[in-house]
């Protein structure tokens, strides 16, 4: 009796991981590991390059630098911001758009964020919804030009990354009361003009030991559990997918492509500006008045593409590339900082190449299955 | 035995889970026209590859002219003498007949094209078979038969002894039917051996010697044409019995469903419009066939109707409602419902699962969503049950992805998600293309139950077949206008054929130019 329950289980175990890599779960994840693994031996060799006596201990540092709860902390206050233009890009991907404008998205939003905070005195959570307002804006007006004109929403962001920088720029150079009086070309620390608007601790800088940290985090992942809900429970995420999939199908079955489109852009324009708003919410970041455009932005699409586009998945990719980034700083000033950057864009690269690299696992494991099966009718 | 040209011998071609040729021997006869006869997925294009040299077999062999080869690719083929003339056409759209004829077997000197030789060449074999082109014509300017000529004029530059036409006849109107036909028995009198692909019955009766008969990769055998019928053939190639007529109920004519007023709709394609002044009324209780030759401007009419394309001018009538300017989600609301011609285009969401396909325009109903949440136990049980009801074959049941079934299972899908809707008007474009038989009899017999319970069917069809048995009015479309209404028992295929090319038109249905003027 016993016996054979223990069969059962055995062929239960057995039974999943002969099933385990024909999901399509498990090779997206095996492909993003393997971009992963690809991009760090890559790394271990320009360090070797580099400074070949200290290129083990900077492969160590990369994977192993967050020692502390301090550095932990520090992850966690970077992966907030990039995990909601993650989001951003991600929810446009899936509608079938490319949404390279979360930059001036994430710039709107933080501006909106930040004005309401220290004129109009609004406390953090309502500066939040100035900041989704703010995305959203900056996110409609490449939906607009998209489904009306036909302009291409790549084209459209770009340029509109742009006007936003300086549209900002020129706001908050206006609003002397927004500045700090010392320097003048950033904005005043947060805490001094507004301490309701600093997004709360909830004694967590105490627990971490870091004044980086606060709940910002768990918004951001609240953001994406929403939207892996939007986009696999609701008849409206059932629309915008079927969009991104097939547009002509979607509107011979009475869909609204040109709706989905704009209503696809405000939402990830909006997650974009809530991204702008936790990183300059959080008290530590001034806006700084510069003649270039907000990385955030553009980082959300590496981490869009490693969680391959799926809300859950870009939680860990954000956090993921926060690590190595954090992990990586503390190679200086051994390393020059540029390094780790190239280390992150190769395992960027790969995981934009991980749809090859899925192929490759899934005929990898298809001759497997085959000489199983040869071995089999063998004997 | 030396007078086979071509014997294909035991081949055997696996691909992973499905045994794509299993044991099949060919043999072609010097001058002789041998149809190869199948349903799809019976195996036809993988042997028809393999000797083209696009696969390797995994078992047999291949004689050419009684002498074992290999062959590794096309160059190989061609060397052999073989040449294909494929169902679509390998031609370069913008370069002219005689640069298309000659491209990869350039005559040059000093690495100049010497294109008047070639012209002279050309112009030689043009007169010899009867077969007249214009070289200096580019193709995208030409007809659909005159690109087939081209590509028949392709092989015979090269010299080719051995010609395999796959599927020739789809693209034609009866009278190019009816020229290739000579051609193709004049081949044979010259000496050279055809292989001709179809599934066709009508067209091997017509011209082939002998027929070799395929499914579901294996030989069924190889029998004279002279010797068979049409029925037995159809048996060997699905395995039973195919009822060629379709059986319709006798019932009266219903109320007006569906009215097209003078519509005029605008091309995408060219300046000119793709319909032109368009009226004709749908009633309740009958299937009315819109005919013709394909780019006649039946596609546009669908998306006219369906509300893909806007129209210039003109209404259309839904029910007594005018409907011309409504969102296709309202259309379908109310009782309109569409069978696309291009199904991965327009009919499914291929990465999306066949149950999230089948309620692809019903899934705001109560049934399926609440309060914005889909009701994903709900949609299984429905999926489950169009899966049973209308034999929708699928490897993982409901969550099987659209994109690794067949085809025709596909079109099953769609045929089951647009007539379970019980649409007061199906609009059916092209419903059967690329199907085969029994696929083909399957969606006949649904269409004939929607016009039996008293709902209306608006075909769109290209094939003759389908023209004179399924409906019960004809209206032929030429250039954008209907120049006749026919009725299938009353008229014949070379009457038809007659309307659909432009020579006849009937006295009612004047040229709208001229009714202006």
């Amino acid at each position: 009796m016993k016996k054979s329950n223990t069969n059962i289980l055995k062929n239960k175990v057995s039974a999943f991981f002969v099933k385990l890599p024909e999901s399509h779960a498990f090779r997206s994840i095996m492909a993003s590991v393997i971009s992963i693994v690809i991009g760090l031996v890559f790394g271990f060799f320009l360090l070797l390059i580099l400074k070949p006596d200290r290129a083990g201990w900077g492969i160590y540092r990369i994977l192993f630098g967050i020692t502390d709860i301090r550095r932990f902390a520090r992850m966690l206050y970077f992966a907030a911001p990039i995990l909601m233009t993650g989001l951003a890009v991600g929810v446009a991907f899936k509608t079938g758009l490319f949404n390279i404008g979360a930059s001036g998205q994430y710039t709107l939003g933080s501006f909106f964020a930040l004005y309401t905070a220290m004129i109009w005195q609004w406390p953090w959570y309502l500066a939040i919804l100035a900041a989704m307002a703010g995305g959203a804006i900056w996110g409609a007006l490449p939906g607009l030009f998209k489904a009306f004109f036909n302009v291409h929403e790549v084209i459209s962001s770009i340029m509109f990354n742009w006007i936003g920088m300086y549209l900002v720029n020129l706001l908050s150079i206006n609003t002397p009361a927004m500045l700090d009086r010392l320097v003048g070309n950033r904005t005043m620390i947060l805490v001094n003009a507004n301490p309701s608007a600093v997004i709360p601790k909830w004694g967590l800088d105490v627990a971490f030991q870091s004044n980086f940290m606060n709940i910002a985090i768990f918004l951001a992942i609240i953001y994406a559990v929403i939207m892996y809900i939007v986009l696999n429970r609701t008849t409206f995420g059932y629309e915008l997918k079927a969009c991104g999939f097939n547009r002509h199908a979607s509107q011979n079955a009475g869909i609204n492509a040109k709706r989905n489109i704009i209503v696809a852009m405000v939402i990830s324009g909006a997650l974009a500006g809530v991204g702008g708003g936790l990183y300059y919410l959080s008290g530590i970041g001034q806006y700084l008045v510069e003649r270039s455009l907000l990385m955030a932005g553009f980082n959300g699409i590496p981490v869009a593409l490693l969680g391959a586009s799926n809300p859950i998945g870009i939680i860990f990719s954000a956090l993921f590339i926060s690590y190595l980034q954090v992990g990586g700083d503390s190679l200086q000033p051994v390393f020059a900082k540029e390094t780790i950057d190239v280390i992150i864009s190769v395992i960027i690269y790969m995981s934009a190449l991980s749809l090859i690299v899925k192929t490759v696992i899934a005929s990898i494991l298809k001759r497997g299955s085959i000489k199983k099966h040869a071995k089999e009718e063998k004997q | 035995m030396s007078d086979y040209v071509v014997e294909m011998l035991h081949i055997t071609k696996d691909f992973p889970g499905v045994k794509a040729n299993d044991d099949i021997t060919l043999q072609l006869k010097k001058g002789e026209i041998h149809a190869l006869l199948g349903e799809n997925g019976a195996g036809k294009s993988t042997l028809m590859s393999v000797l083209f040299g696009l696969y390797q077999p995994d078992g047999g062999h291949i004689k050419i002219r009684a002498k074992e080869v290999k062959i590794n690719n096309p160059n190989d083929a061609n060397a052999l003498g073989i040449g294909m003339v494929h169902q679509h056409f390998k031609l370069v759209e913008v370069f002219t007949v005689l640069d298309n004829i000659i491209l990869g077997a350039e005559p040059a000197k000093a690495g100049f094209i010497q294109r008047s030789d070639a012209k002279k060449r050309l112009e030689k074999i043009s007169k010899q078979y009867g077969l007249r082109v214009e070289p200096d014509a580019l193709i995208e300017d030409i007809s659909v038969g005159m690109q087939q000529r081209v590509e028949i004029l392709k092989m015979l530059y090269r010299e080719n002894e051995i010609l395999i036409f796959d599927e020739p006849t789809a693209v034609l109107t009866p009278q190019e039917i009816e020229e290739l036909m000579v051609i193709m028995r004049n081949f044979a009198k010259e000496g050279k051996s055809i292989l001709f692909i179809t599934h066709k019955l009508n067209e091997i009766m017509a011209v082939a010697d002998r027929c070799t008969v395929l499914r579901k990769g294996c030989l069924v055998g190889t029998v004279e044409v002279k010797n068979i019928t049409k029925e037995q053939l159809s048996k060997m190639m699905v395995g039973r019995d195919i009822n060629f007529t379709v059986k319709k109920k006798q019932i009266g004519k219903g109320n007006k469903i569906l009215e097209v007023k003078h519509l005029t709709i605008a091309s995408r394609l060219h300046k000119n419009n793709a319909v032109k002044d368009v009226s004709f009324d749908v009633y309740g209780g009958e299937i009315v066939c819109i005919a013709g030759i394909d780019g006649n401007g039946q596609t546009e009419l669908g998306y006219g109707i369906i509300g893909l394309e806007k129209a210039a001018s003109g209404d259309i009538v839904f029910k007594g409602k005018t409907i011309t300017k409504s969102a296709i989600k309202k259309r379908e609301t109310e009782g309109l419902s569409h069978i696309p011609e291009d199904r991965h285009k327009y009919g499914l969401i291929l990465d999306y699962s066949l149950e999230e396909n089948l309620v692809l325009a019903r899934y705001r109903q109560k049934d399926f969503q609440k309060g914005g949440f889909i009701r994903f136990k709900n949609i299984r049980t429905y999926a489950k049950k169009l899966i049973e009801n209308y034999d929708i074959r699928c490897g993982q049941g409901a969550v099987t992805k659209v994109r690794s079934m067949s085809g025709g299972n596909q079109q099953k899908a769609i045929v089951a998600r647009e007539i379970d809707k019980q649409p007061d008007l199906l609009l059916a474009v092209q419903p059967t293309r690329g199907l085969d038989v029994g696929a083909i009899e399957y969606i006949h017999e649904r269409l004939v139950e929607v016009r039996d319970s008293g709902r209306a069917v608006l075909l769109i069809s290209l094939e003759l077949d389908e023209v004179m048995n399924v409906p019960d009015r004809i209206l032929v479309m030429y250039e954008g206008e209907i120049v006749a209404e026919l009725t299938p028992e009353q008229t014949t295929v070379e009457e038809m054929g007659l309307y659909m090319s432009g020579v006849k038109r009937q006295p009612r249905f004047r040229k709208a130019t001229e009714g202006l003027r």
